[in-house]
């Protein structure tokens, strides 16, 4: 492989992986808090990319206002999902929390097909986002070179929020113990909406930068990329922000990679995902970054 | 535990066990297209083309007697079990004459052996997996299959391209991409007399979205073709990110590219993609692709995709055959369907060989200027 | 034992099964014997998930990669080689696959065998796992199953499936198969190991005090499951004589899952009883997605509404009853009694069925 291709590849892999960086962030701040694994987390995130296709399409706005409209209403919806579909069950066995997460993200896929339709939609991107560069030999949209500085921002945004504000020290006390968090007189439900919400916002983020990137739109669009970004965030140690981040980009190398230099492999890339999943639960459990977890009895 | 499945089916009995008697004065022509899931555009497409047929020619003549011909849409969901729950429903509740369809050719595979079991032909439309109809003769086709398109594709790729290096791309998880390009590879081998005409097969599976690493590849081979069958949502992107890129090898494919969406998704990328198809309003072939095309644009204002037309004519096919049968018998009218020669289909003449597939010719289109526009027609 | 009349009930129960059975298959037309024998295959598969999810307590939602590996074995085991050289059109099936023809009932044992073998070797890391851990890694598990099946051309065909399978799913083969896992699953119920099962599941650490061993009794329990898989799967597929890659996704885990959770999680009458009514539904909510004919006037049909009421009653049902139809209770004729259908047992014990 001669050095101009694998800096392209390696180019390919940093706008991927910067993406599922940036979905694998709401998975790890939702299961850092509830210990759950939001299924629907990939269906919010069509969601929002639908929300902000029909502000342009329907109600022409332009696509700065439609970004910023979707964002708000896919994490009202992420809150409305937690307060329908999990709250009821906070204290029931996490099987049936479960069982309710994979029921809403069904409900909220069939719910898209016959709201949306099954074919699939062009998105029109913004032209400041569909612009070519080239740096030498390499080639790279102006999307892909977005994706990365606003999953950069994010990740210190929310680094302040959680380490350095009043509602992120909640947050990681709820985290640590929730019943402990409400005899301080935090309002763990209030909390948990926070983080759902913003969340969801991220998913939200995520999905519109998605249809930039792959303008294309269908109700299962959000069902593989939610499920390899959760896998990023348990690479990464879940609940960790950093680690959902390392695990985003270390995801999408390793995909685009792997194909890059075994090319008769690339009818398997799916599994690729998986097996890393269980070759890092195995070795490691509690991921890259993750603290270990002891069961209490 | 044993008694508490006794009074179920019971239940089932009284759920599923009323059939009507069929009215002895219609003939009825079984639907069998996925109203849903996956497949369901393409589904409803055929319908289209199924039920203006409908409208044109509501009845056909048995014998002496004139009989007015009945539809009955049953929905097999674009899945497997579903698929083969609907056709048992329509053969055997709905006691339909004929089956047309199934869009998605694993679909038709499900419904062959109670096509079969219960001696009603049945019609694919656009089904182009050879499995569907071998070994089973009550399956016939009105479309050519994946061996006649791939080979098409590389012979246009040879003669009208002049490429002598190709590469594939194929959607590994779907028969047809994997159908198409297997045939595609062989006969352009043959074409080239070169073994290594062929620079790379690369692979992807249905609902990939980034295919970056598989292009970067490609770019590398640097080929003078490449040949990329496969769904259309995929196609597109795969087309799009190419062109980002910077490869500007020209794209073929097969014709499940040709819908909207494939450019509405694919934008200005998909300009000069080049694929294989069935149907070309441009140039009408028979008398019935008139009639067809004045009636079509009359009540849906637009142009008619290819498989619109094969409908239109899978429904004239059937309807044919029974009046050559002058019978409702299922074996009379398969072999009246086997015996029909150049049938005057608006997608062309329509001959059955020995494995009751369609041979007919096939039309070669590419976009410009954002439309769909006919290049050539390749004879059998 | 005396014989007591709730054994005569029994008795008389599975005399009426039987004879219901032969005037089924004699009577009723393909179409309903179709969705019969999918009910059957139903209660296989969804008594398969609840052994692992309902009676151990290991929430997998791998089943789908556990059906496929039993029905393609199965249907490679049974084709004919004319039918193997026929499906394989683009690259020939392996030499050692291509004459070996076996008779139904071995054919279905080795899938069944396959399939526990595969789930053993799945198991045997995977359920190191925990809850939700456990749930994504044998998800992922049958995943890269599918994947590989599709990859593997000159085993399985690939993408282009398999057809032709013989139509070995008839009533008295599905039938008996459903029965017996019924009555296999109530003799472990009732069995000892039946009961280490149950102290694994609602408490691992007090369960390993006791001096079961927790991870071997994981492991069995995962591999009979997934023989029981293997076979159901098996069973589809000859029902439908075609199988290929695409059957086999996570929906189809779904389906099982929304039978065992309304049937009750941990109850082997409440997953019969919901195989047959989810798999009749199925077929009777058809008109919610079609267009609606009413005679004079048409609607445009919702396509995927079904579906929309599906996620529905499962969403229902984890919220607002969380125990299913039948909770974990199970039949026994001492209920129809206490509801003052039958005349009570002479003795006050129940006598489970």
């Amino acid at each position: 492989m001669t050095l101009p291709l694998l800096l392209q590849q390696l180019a390919n892999a940093l706008a991927l992986g910067s993406l599922y960086a940036l979905i694998a962030i709401g998975y790890t701040m939702v299961y850092g808090i509830l210990r759950l694994i939001n299924f629907a987390h990939g269906d919010v995130f069509m969601l929002g990319a639908y929300v902000a296709f029909y502000c342009v399409a329907l109600f022409l706005l332009p696509w700065w206002a439609s970004f910023v409209i979707a964002i708000v209403v896919t994490a009202l919806l992420g809150v409305l999902l937690e307060r329908v579909a999990y709250r009821p069950l906070r204290d029931s066995p996490r099987i049936s929390v479960m069982i309710s997460a994979i029921g809403a993200s069904f409900l909220i896929e069939n719910v898209a097909v016959v709201l949306f339709g099954g074919r699939p939609k062009g998105v029109a991107v913004p032209d400041i986002l569909n612009v070519k560069l080239a740096f030498g030999s390499v080639s790279i949209m102006s999307v892909s070179l977005v994706i990365p500085i606003f999953t950069f921002v994010i990740l210190a945004v929310l680094l302040w929020v959680v380490g350095r504000t009043r509602t992120g020290m909640a947050m990681r006390a709820v985290s640590t113990d929730l019943d402990a968090a409400r005899l301080q007189a935090i309002d763990v439900n209030r909390i948990i909406s926070f983080t759902f919400g913003s969340g969801s916002l991220l998913a939200a983020f995520g999905g519109i930068l998605w249809s930039y990137k792959y303008p294309q739109l269908n109700p299962l669009m959000g069902v593989m990329p939610g499920l390899k970004c959760f896998i990023a965030a348990v690479i990464g140690g879940i609940g960790n922000i950093q680690g959902a981040v390392l695990g985003g980009f270390l995801l999408g190398g390793i995909e685009l990679l792997t194909i890059a230099f075994l090319p008769t492999l690339t009818g398997y890339r799916d599994a690729f995902a998986f097996v890393l999943l269980i070759v890092v639960l195995l070795v490691k459990p509690s991921g890259l970054l993750g603290s270990r977890q002891v069961e209490k009895v | 535990m044993q008694r508490s499945k006794l009074f179920l089916p019971v239940l089932a009995l009284f759920a599923f066990g009323a059939c009507k008697p069929a009215k002895p004065t219609t003939v009825k022509l079984g639907v069998f297209e996925p109203m849903t899931g996956a497949n369901a555009a393409g589904g409803a497409m055929e319908v289209e083309g199924i039920k203006l047929a409908n409208q044109l020619y509501p009845s056909v003549k048995v014998g002496d007697k004139e009989y007015k011909i009945e539809l009955v849409v049953s929905d097999n969901k674009s899945d497997k079990v579903e698929a083969a729950n609907a056709a048992q429903r329509l053969v055997d509740q709905d006691k339909v004459n004929v089956v047309l369809g199934s869009w998605g050719s694993s679909l038709s595979m499900a419904a062959g052996p109670i096509v079969k079991d219960k001696k009603v032909p049945a019609i694919a439309l656009s089904a182009t997996n050879p499995l569907v109809t071998k070994g089973n003769d009550y399956y016939f086709r009105v479309c050519f299959i994946d061996p006649f398109q791939g080979t098409v594709m590389a012979n246009y790729a040879f003669k009208d391209l002049h490429a002598k290096k190709a590469v594939i791309i194929r959607e590994v998880s779907n028969d047809y991409s994997v159908g198409l390009a297997k045939f595609f590879v062989d006969s352009f081998k043959k074409l080239t007399g070169d073994e290594s005409a062929i620079l790379g097969e690369l692979n992807y599976n249905t609902n990939d979205q980034d295919f970056t690493a598989q292009l970067t590849t490609l770019k590398s081979m640097k080929p003078d073709v490449i040949f990329a069958p496969g769904n259309y949502t995929e196609s597109a992107l795969i087309i799009k990110q190419a062109s980002e890129l910077g490869i500007t090898a020209p794209f073929l494919g097969g014709d499940t590219w040709e819908t909207p969406e494939f450019i509405d998704v694919g934008k200005k990328a998909t300009e000069g993609a080049v694929f294989s198809t069935f149907f070309a309003t441009e140039v009408p072939i028979t008398d019935t692709s008139k009639v067809f095309l004045d009636a079509y644009r009359k009540q849906y204002n637009k142009e008619p995709a290819a498989v619109t037309a094969l409908g239109f004519d899978g429904y004239l096919v059937a309807r044919a055959a029974i009046e050559k049968a002058g019978s409702l018998d299922g074996a009379k009218i398969r072999d009246a369907l086997a015996s029909i020669q150049a049938f005057p289909g608006a997608a062309g003449l329509i001959t059955f060989d020995q494995n009751r597939d369609a041979t007919k010719s096939a039309v070669i289109k590419t976009v410009k200027g954002g439309k769909f526009t006919y290049l050539t027609t390749v004879q059998p | 034992m005396r014989l007591q009349r709730t054994h005569l009930y029994s008795l008389a129960a599975a005399a009426a099964f039987v004879v219901l059975l032969v005037a089924g298959d004699l009577f009723f037309d393909s179409f309903t014997l179709r969705v019969a024998h999918l009910c059957a295959i139903y209660v296989v598969l969804a008594l398969s998930l609840n052994l692992v999810n309902g009676f151990t307590g290991l929430f997998s939602l791998g089943h789908a990669g556990f059906m496929a590996v039993g029905a393609y074995t199965c249907a490679l085991l049974t084709m004919t080689p004319e039918q193997k050289e026929m499906n394989f059109f683009l690259a020939p099936i392996v030499p050692w696959l291509a004459q070996v023809h076996l008779p139904f009932v071995p054919a279905l044992l080795i899938a069944g065998l396959v399939a526990a073998l595969a789930g053993f070797v799945i198991g045997a890391p995977a359920l190191r796992l925990k809850d939700d851990y456990l749930a994504i890694a044998t998800l992922g598990f049958a995943e890269i199953i599918r994947v590989v099946l599709t990859n593997m051309q000159s085993i399985t065909n690939g993408a282009l499936g398999l057809k032709g399978l013989p139509m070995y799913s008839t009533t008295w083969v599905v039938w008996p198969c459903a029965a017996l896992s019924v009555a296999f699953m109530v003799l472990l119920a009732r069995s000892s190991y039946g009961r280490a099962l149950k102290a694994v599941r609602d408490d691992e650490i007090a369960a390993g005090a006791m001096g079961i061993d927790v991870f071997r009794v994981k492991v069995v329990s995962f591999a009979t499951s997934s023989f029981m898989a293997g076979v159901g799967g098996a069973l589809l597929g000859h029902l439908l004589t075609t199988i290929d890659p695409k059957m086999f996704t996570f929906m189809l885990t779904f389906n099982i899952l929304l039978v065992v959770v309304l049937g009750g999680i941990g109850s082997i009458t409440g997953s019969v009883i919901a195989a047959f009514g989810v798999t009749i539904l199925m077929e009777v909510l058809r008109f919610l997605d079609g267009p609606m004919n009413f005679g004079f006037f048409e609607t445009e049909g919702r396509p995927g509404l079904r579906m929309v009421v599906f996620s529905l009653v499962l969403m229902g049902v984890v919220l607002f009853r969380q125990r299913g139809l039948m909770g974990n209770r199970e039949f026994s004729w001492s209920m129809f009694s206490r509801a003052g259908l039958l005349p009570r047992p002479v003795e006050g014990k129940d006598s489970r069925a």
